[in-house]
């Protein structure tokens, strides 16, 4: 790959505020050689302020954890240089060049597509691979990139699993609704799930007809409208795509205009969120969730698990969690059989990648010709007493589902 | 022509253009490729700071909603490219007009309807956001799921297409930079810029004495919204991704007036100075910061409010007729 | 050209399909936007009262609003004392906190152009915002109060509570602000500086003292709308732009300084994007407020309960 030519910027970094968790961890802080065996130096981008901060800071827990549980699998150890994107494309950009210029050996990021999209093209051009750790748009991948991975699923691949794990539950209950009324919101993961059903729906012979699709502001302060709307379809069950701030107005909504779906399926991100669990108590239980999600069966899981109530007390491990301690997992495990930081060699080791002891659920982690990770199932999540359990696929679950929803009216 | 321009400006003056300008082309050379991407955005936002600033400091109407026109330039061409394979340069026939035509559209209510200073700042809101409402509607140009355009590849530069290393793009905003520069400088020291001064000062004044003052806003509201799209178009395939909730937000539309008010309204240079004070201090914050060891987000953000509040109340005309007093190079007729 | 004609066919504002929206429902929704149109409206009033009479066009408002959101949570995690209650003390801190900008900030902007007061609150606003992220997080927070989720149901109508309580609220602030400016000494006094300030001066006013006043009057005020809000909504730190926004729409609706006008404003929009997100698509239904403002500003600039501007 041409390299362009670079004057490297030199300039000693203390990152300490981060560091805080390494040190603990006891790993050495900045190496300035580039010799084998040292820390691999990965560029870690997430919008930690702007807009999109909850999520970014989420994700940044995933890297809190990562630094113990990848000694104890005997990985080498990564050093993490964290930018913050500002939710905004320009400094997402600009900030990838600045980590490539300090050294970067590998950019792990963006949670946003767009961001992403961006930060894929700098390492492209660079020949610096670029792990994706959460972005659902699907023409990422599509553009022929040798030095981009996502392991992540995309918007269709969410929507597939989401149908067969519905289906899955239906059978397992033996109860399914007849009607839905589709409620999404009008932002990039939810404009991409709206358009995906149209193709993907009539392959599965859901029991159910969609009554109505009512998309909504992902802004938006008031959701009584939308729901006064979707009680008005005389549907029996809310689909639905949103996140979290929506996603505890809808609820409250249900519960002032006294409506409780026979249950609420959600695909997408919100309904098994810690804040909506704390704010809405008991109010939360029941609803579905599809949404990429880690097996809590697998070994890794338990360790991740375990490695956040050390961090992060009283936090649930999440999509955000798993799949940006993957992309680091992904990482270490390239260093590894690479034997060398040479972004080529780390390219080629990483489109290698079989990690089949891994956390999220499927049969592990592979990339195809495209760099993307197409083996990646979604599951089923419910919320139950404050503690989420996964009720689908059959082979990564936990628990039973339950069904109905329990009337809102009716919880003490 | 050149000479008309550049009489009455000091030596020094010149001087100095003629050394940051060559100093700005021979960059790449010497530049990293993080300096050469902070350097791509501050040209950028300086190039639309002058159009901007055509509008404002020139013809006194504050557009709060400009980032409308980045917009519109990008998807316009953006579209073209990805539907009918059509080159941005092409597009460009396409995507300045359609600017052009709203700038002009908007600007016809506007002063029909004698809609001025806060008001008119609040109706430029307005469409803006109609905008990014409207086209996260319209499934052609993706809505609000995005419009990606093809990338192909980044090792060679194929001008014609836009696709190729950053430094394409360098140089391409440096002389849009440059070109505007004398446009405003040309425009200035014409009769519409003389009226544009005039109608500045005091619209009423300025009618009375026969200047058809619509006439005059409008060619300033179409000339700032055409050179605007232009940026645009630059913005689609630098990026290659648009989403209408990211590029027609009001952050933008602030982003994009930030440079030119610090730098100095109405003033030729402040915008271009206004954009390298504004993104370098950005980034050196943000340098600083992570140097000291301060890993909290939002206090990057803190400490450049900060900055701009003791820019603002310290120097209330801008930093460029500040600075060009201390070094002796105050322009005479501002 | 062949490809706008499926362009402008997929730009459709979907209308609700076959099935029949029951009468029901259009009232709720109706009564449903005229309650959060009050709240809205109480928030406008603040910069109302602000840009009617210290003409400063205070971009900073929705995040002045956020900071008193933020106040309100955490001495409702402190002391568990109901918003409602805090109402006061709260109004009273932001008076404290807009008195101060006003004096410290803002004062010599007054005379200075639109575009540098613009910049003066847009860096007011990133400091707050980005402060309230340091100091709080970005996690979504709110106030769980007992009746959180109740509702009165009245024939086939049902009323949120907190609406309800927060839009009473809104009115009784409303009207206490409206007597203070028309029945008291200092009331009376700021309405002169905003009718003409010159003659103020002449009469030995101290404007200068009854701006910071204003810009007080009009902080408590946002304050006191962010407290009510709080019942409906919860807080981000990122909440507060798209709350500005919207009350520079509801005041130019209402009329730019007139009181009565900004709530009429509030309803009006309230009432507009209820409907408009039952009949069309919900994520439009902000351009029907954006429309009926592009209309107002040309047909009506003075706004619907404005007087015509000197």
């Amino acid at each position: 790959m041409p390299r362009n030519k670079q004057t490297y910027q030199t300039r000693r970094r203390f990152n300490t505020g981060f560091a805080s968790a390494l040190l603990a961890a006891g790993i050495a802080p900045f190496n300035v050689g580039r010799a084998q065996g040292a820390a691999l130096k990965v560029g870690v981008l997430l919008p930690r302020s702007g807009y999109q901060a909850g999520i970014g800071q989420d994700c940044q827990r995933g890297v809190d954890i990562a630094t113990g549980v990848l000694k104890d699998l005997g990985l080498p150890s990564l050093q993490f240089i964290n930018a913050d994107t500002e939710s905004n494309v320009d400094v997402a950009r600009s900030r990838a060049e600045q980590l490539i210029g300090e050294g970067a050996q590998l950019l792990v990021g963006a949670f946003d597509s767009g961001q992403s999209s961006a930060i894929a093209q700098v390492a492209e051009q660079k020949g610096m691979p670029f792990v994706i750790n959460i972005a659902a748009a699907p023409p990422i991948t599509e553009q022929g990139y040798k030095f981009v991975f996502r392991n992540f699923p995309t918007a269709p691949m969410i929507l597939r699993d989401a149908f067969i794990d519905q289906k899955e539950i239906f059978a397992a209950v033996g109860a399914a609704p007849k009607s839905v009324v589709f409620l999404a919101e009008n932002d990039t993961f939810g404009v991409a799930m709206q358009k995906a059903i149209p193709g993907v729906l009539p392959k599965f012979d859901m029991p159910y007809t969609i009554l109505d699709t009512i998309s909504y502001d992902p802004t938006a302060r008031d959701l009584s409208v939308e729901v006064s709307r979707a009680k008005a379809t005389g549907a029996e069950a809310l689909l639905v795509v949103s996140r979290l701030n929506d996603a505890i107005l809808l609820t409250r909504e249900l519960i002032k205009q006294r409506w409780t779906p026979v249950m609420i399926l959600s695909m997408g991100p919100g309904w098994y969120e810690d804040q909506y669990l704390k704010t809405l108590g008991k109010f939360s239980d029941g609803p579905l969730s599809f949404a990429p999600w880690y097996d809590p069966n697998k070994k890794l899981s338990k360790a991740l698990d375990a490695a956040l109530a050390k961090v992060h007390p009283g936090v649930n491990l999440n999509t955000n969690h798993v799949y940006t301690f993957e992309a680091l997992l992904i990482a270490a495990d390239a260093y590894k059989r690479a034997g060398s930081s040479n972004p080529q060699a780390l390219a080629d080791a990483i489109r290698a990648t079989n990690i089949t002891d891994n956390s999220s659920i499927g049969p592990g982690i592979q990339f195809d010709a495209k760099g993307q990770n197409d083996k990646i199932l979604g599951g089923g999540i419910q919320n139950r007493n404050g503690k989420l359990i996964t009720v689908a696929p059959g082979a990564a679950s936990n628990g039973k589902p339950e069904w109905p929803l329990m009337p809102y009216n009716k919880r003490a | 022509m050149m000479v008309r321009l550049i009489a009455g400006v000091p030596g020094r003056g010149l001087a100095l253009l003629g050394a940051l300008l060559a100093a700005l082309t021979a960059a790449p050379l010497f530049a990293s490729d993080y300096l050469l991407t902070v350097l791509i955005l501050i040209l950028y936002f300086a190039y639309i700071g002058q159009a901007w600033n055509i509008m404002m400091g020139f013809a006194g109407q504050l557009s709060l909603g400009h980032t409308l026109y980045v917009g519109l330039g990008a998807y316009t061409a953006a579209a073209l490219f990805v539907h009918f394979g059509i080159g941005p340069w092409i597009g460009l026939a396409a995507a300045v007009p359609a600017a052009a035509l709203i700038g002009a559209f908007i600007g016809f209510l506007a002063f029909r309807f004698r809609v001025a200073g806060v008001y008119f700042a609040i109706l430029t809101i307005a469409f803006a956001e109609f905008a990014r409402l409207g086209f996260d509607h319209l499934s052609w140009t993706g809505g609000s799921g995005g419009l990606f355009l093809p990338v192909s590849q980044f090792t060679h530069n194929d001008l014609w297409r836009l696709r190729g290393h950053p430094v394409m793009f360098y140089y391409i905003l440096l002389a849009a930079t440059a070109l505007a520069f004398l446009i405003c400088r040309a425009l200035l020291q014409s009769r519409v810029g003389y009226f544009w001064r005039a109608i500045r000062e005091d619209e009423e004044v300025a009618r009375s004495t026969g200047i058809d003052t619509f006439h005059y806003k409008m060619i300033a509201v179409v000339i700032s919204a055409a050179m605007t799209s232009f940026a645009g178009v630059m913005h689609a395939f630098y990026y290659n991704n648009l989403f209408p909730e990211q590029v027609f937000h009001i952050l933008r539309s602030i982003e994009i007036i930030l440079g030119p008010i610090v730098g100095g309204v109405g003033t030729l240079f402040g915008p271009i100075l206004g954009a390298f004070v504004l993104t370098g201090l950005a980034e050196t914050l943000t340098a600083a910061l992570a140097a000291l060891g301060i890993d909290l987000p939002g206090a990057k953000q803190v400490f450049y409010g900060i900055c701009l509040l003791l820019v603002v109340t310290a120097l209330p005309e801008g930093i460029w007729p500040w600075l060009s007093r201390r070094i002796g190079l105050a322009e005479k007729s501002q | 050209m062949a490809g706008l004609v499926p362009a402008i066919r997929v730009l459709r504002i979907e209308k609700t399909r076959d099935q029949a929206v029951p009468a029901d429902i259009y009232l709720n929704v109706a009564v449903g936007g005229v309650l959060t149109g009050l709240v809205y409206g109480l928030m406008a009033l603040g910069l109302s009262v602000i840009f009617g009479v210290v003409r400063v066009v205070n971009f900073a408002h929705g995040e002045m609003m956020t900071l008193a959101m933020y106040i309100a949570i955490t001495l409702f995690t402190a002391f568990h004392l109901d918003p409602l209650v805090m109402l006061v003390p709260i109004a009273s801190v932001m008076f404290v906190f807009g008195y101060v900008v006003q004096v410290r900030l803002i004062n010599p902007f007054i005379t200075r152009p639109d575009y540098m007061q613009f910049l003066l609150l847009v860096a007011v606003g990133i400091i707050i915002v980005n402060g309230l992220l340091i100091t709080f997080g970005p996690d979504v927070k709110s106030v769980q109060v007992s009746y959180a989720f109740d509702s009165f149901q009245v024939g086939p109508l049902i009323i949120d509570a907190t609406k309800l309580y927060a839009a009473i609220a809104a009115i009784v602030v409303s009207a206490a602000l409206f007597a203070f400016f028309r029945y008291t000494r200092h009331g009376t006094a700021i309405r002169a500086c905003a009718d003409n300030y010159t003659g103020a001066l002449v009469v030995g006013l101290d404007v200068k003292q009854f701006y910071a006043l204003t810009f007080g009057l009009g902080a408590a005020c946002v304050g006191a709308a962010g407290v009510m809000l709080l019942l409906i909504v919860d807080v981000t730190p990122a909440l507060g732009p798209a709350y500005t926004l919207l009350a520079f729409v509801i005041v130019i609706t209402g009329g730019l300084g007139s009181m009565p006008g900004a709530l009429l404003g509030g309803v009006l929009i309230g009432l507009t994007e209820a409907m408009a997100g039952l009949l069309f698509t919900p994520s439009a239904k902000s351009m029907f407020a954006f429309a009926i403002l592009v209309l107002v500003l040309l047909l009506r600039p003075e706004g619907i309960m404005g007087k015509r501007a000197a």
